[in-house]
């Protein structure tokens, strides 16, 4: 009999006011009882909604099945058939507006909780999984992949099971991309990247770190040494700023330099050699995750104050409600309908307020979101010590300026087919380089095509 | 990892390391720069690409202890490694079709400015070299730059080597006796190319400087470099590090420059104290 309970087995999570002094994980993950009283709940149902939720299009039920018989390691194996980086995904997936969304348990009640399944299955596998992964036998041709986030190690992973020869280049000394420098520890412990990046060497892929594509090597000499495809997964890193007066004042971070700081550089660490201000009070300016996580990261540093500053209302945060719900828990003090128009400083040039104004949702915009009209005379000031601009990027303009016949739109995206083809031959691009900022899960989606594209490429070539 | 194949101590405060980097050795140009970290969990720093042998690979780095990462490089020596040694980054310098061009060198900075200089006169550009130190016993390259030179100025705040006085009256000098400069090219201490900058603006010069600010990843990705040029925000890694010095905003970079100042001072006192026990 299947377990009809409405709710999904809670998470166990540290408490919220030790957890915000520190930077351990914030959620402990199921134990053996919960997985198996969890994975009771789902009904195996027959058209299986859930997959077609997935971007890499999990055989969800199936490795449900195998946690229901305690076959953990079964599960695992489901999994990997279509996801290169379970730990990883079973983390940070939204899985809200994905898999779960359609699950029809989802209908009354609480859908089944398919990502901390995912996430159980995959710890399990990394704690008890001894059998080191059969290398593929090699095919004789070679693929080169430019930067090691998301898009680019499933891309890896799957062309490396195919055979092929796989070099990764990374531009930073480490490879995992936004899973190393953006996402903080607390939400996806890096040890777990490391685990899945040697998971991925353990196939036979290379990384290459410190080679930044379009300065070390062009993507044409790439073609020289015999690479016959190449997927692009550079990412989308260029932080913006709003232009406001006082955005070069000591104290002003862009989230991409603050969470650089403090995760790839481990800043948090007594000890570190890379300096981080310590500050009072924060203002973090946007609504996204990368928000979210800068917040969380500074209240952990210390700061007793720390505010997310956002120009229009809670409803309209891009960020998971997960995430909304846990900054809250920590003690982040939301401050929605507020837009900055100035950040202040002292005669020292460091800041010590931002001052904003207050906003009122009118229709809505091309977005389909409310569009924040200004209130008039409502600016009020902040006094913070320091402010995190968290209002998205672009992708980097290295590549595309370096490499002829490749085409980009407006926003400097690469354009790109379902299939990831470029406007270049040989050539594959997937990920925020080509969507803008978006999710892991869809890079890796991306990455996931773009292999297949480029399997096909090859064998139509040779 | 990196290989230290020569290590020369140019002063008591610079040192120059050549390094095994043959795919950046490949592609640097006068300008670029590399980003290092010195250990494992080091911190990422930003040198300027002093020189380049193609056909060796390697790559010539002159730095100044200033802070915790250059007293940790400086202990290392020739046959050691460098953790990660990444590059070329930044724009080379643009010095296609100048005829004649005045190099500023301010202390450390004559690192960076020399290889231009020895591209410009390659390149058949008359070449006036003002460097300056602050005493005789800081001085460096000075028979490179002299090799490359048609006319050097050697300037010392105390008057220990060369002419006592600042690098802006011996420029002023030449300029004044009537040599037309294309472009002036200076690169050094902050305070001294917004010195060198007022002047040359006065004569309404062309002037180019290199700016070498906070940076992590040097690819444009963290924005910590950024400095307002001409009343835009750019990024010192992507967009220059050469830029129009009549536009820079010296006083900002300045300030930007002391975020750390505390920190590293401390930083730096533990270090050295690591190395006296």
């Amino acid at each position: 009999m299947p377990n009809m309970s409405l709710k999904k087995n809670e998470m166990p999570v540290q408490d919220a006011n030790v957890r915000n002094k520190n930077f351990q994980e914030v959620a402990l993950g199921y134990t053996e009882e919960q997985a198996l009283d969890e994975a009771e709940r789902c009904l195996n149902c027959k058209n299986k909604p859930c997959i077609g939720g997935c971007p890499v299009a999990i055989d969800i039920p199936a490795f449900i099945a195998k946690i229901r018989e305690k076959d953990f390691e079964g599960a695992y194996q489901v999994i990997a058939q279509s996801s290169s980086l379970p730990a990883v995904c079973g983390r940070v997936c939204p899985q809200e507006t994905q898999c779960e969304s359609k699950c029809v348990r989802g209908i009354k009640g609480e859908p089944v909780a398919i990502g901390r399944l995912e996430r159980f299955v995959a710890d399990w596998h990394n704690a008890h999984s001894t059998e080191a992964a059969a290398v593929p036998a090699k095919n004789g041709h070679k693929c080169a992949i430019i930067g090691a986030g998301p898009s680019g190690l499933t891309c890896a992973g799957d062309l490396a099971k195919m055979g092929y020869d796989v070099t990764v280049f990374e531009a930073l000394h480490l490879a995992g991309g936004v899973l190393v420098y953006g996402i903080p520890e607390f939400r996806l412990p890096k040890s777990i990247v490391q685990h899945e990046v040697d998971n991925l060497k353990a196939l036979g892929v290379k990384v290459e770190t410190n080679v930044v594509i379009g300065r070390t090597i062009e993507v044409d000499e790439l073609f020289e040494q015999g690479f016959e495809a190449i997927f692009i997964g550079s990412g989308a890193g260029l932080p913006r700023f709003m232009n406001i007066p006082g955005e070069n004042l000591k104290g002003v971070y862009s989230a991409n330099e603050f969470l650089t700081r403090v995760n790839l550089m481990k800043a948090y660490k007594d000890g570190s050699d890379t300096p981080i201000k310590k500050n009072t009070s924060v203002a973090v300016v946007g609504g996204g995750n990368v928000a979210m996580d800068a917040a969380r990261c500074a209240k952990r540093l210390g700061a007793e104050n720390v505010y997310i500053v956002y120009r229009r209302g809670e409803e309209e945060m891009p960020a998971r409600n997960e995430e909304i719900e846990h900054a809250k828990e920590e003690g982040i003090i939301f401050k929605t309908l507020n837009n900055p128009v100035e950040i202040l400083g002292n005669e020292h040039k460091f800041v010590t307020g931002i001052k904003c104004v207050e906003m009122e949702l009118g229709e809505p915009d091309a977005s389909g979101r409310r569009r924040p009209i200004e209130k008039p005379n409502s600016e009020f000031t902040l006094d913070v010590d320091c402010v995190v601009m968290s209002i998205g990027t672009s992708p980097n303009p290295l590549i595309r300026n370096t490499t002829k016949g490749l085409e980009t739109n407006r926003h400097g995206c690469f354009i790109a087919d379902d299939n990831g083809q470029t406007s270049r031959e040989g050539v594959f691009a997937g990920g925020d380089a080509v969507t803008g900022a978006a999710t892991v899960i869809l890079a890796m989606g991306a990455g996931k095509t773009a292999a297949k594209a480029m399997d096909e490429y090859i064998k139509s070539k040779t | 990892m990196y290989k230290i194949i020569r290590k020369q101590v140019l002063n008591p405060t610079v040192t120059l390391m050549e390094v095994e980097a043959p795919l950046i050795a490949k592609k640097a140009e006068p300008g670029q720069f590399i980003i290092l970290r010195v250990n494992e969990d080091g911190e990422r720093i930003p040198l300027t690409v002093a020189d380049f042998d193609r056909e060796k690979g390697t790559i010539t780095i002159i730095f100044q202890i200033v802070g915790a990462t250059t007293e940790l490089l400086n202990h290392l020596n020739e046959g050691e490694f460098i953790h990660d040694f990444v590059g070329p980054l930044g724009v080379a310098s643009h010095i296609e079709g100048l005829k004649k061009v005045a190099v500023v060198g301010g202390g450390v900075g004559c690192a960076i400015a020399y290889p231009i200089a020895k591209k410009l006169h390659n390149n058949g550009c008359e070449v006036h070299s003002v460097v300056g130190f602050r005493n005789k016993d800081l001085v460096i390259l000075e028979d490179e730059f002299n090799a490359v030179s048609d006319v050097m100025r050697m300037m010392t705040d105390d008057g220990s080597h060369g002419t006592k006085g600042l690098v802006t009256d011996a420029l002023k000098e030449l300029i004044e006796e009537g040599n037309q400069y294309d472009e002036v090219i200076a690169i050094g201490p902050l305070i001294m190319m917004k010195f060198v900058c007022r002047l040359t603006k006065e004569y309404n010069i062309k002037t180019v400087v290199s700016m070498n600010p906070i940076m992590i990843d040097g690819t444009g990705m963290c924005g910590g470099c950024r400095l307002t040029v001409g009343g835009e925000t750019k990024f010192a890694c992507v967009d220059g590090p050469d830029f129009d010095g009549h536009l820079v905003d010296f006083d900002e970079a300045m300030e930007r420059g002391t975020m750390y100042k505390e920190f590293e001072t401390k930083k730096r006192e533990e270090v050295c104290n690591l190395f006296k026990m």
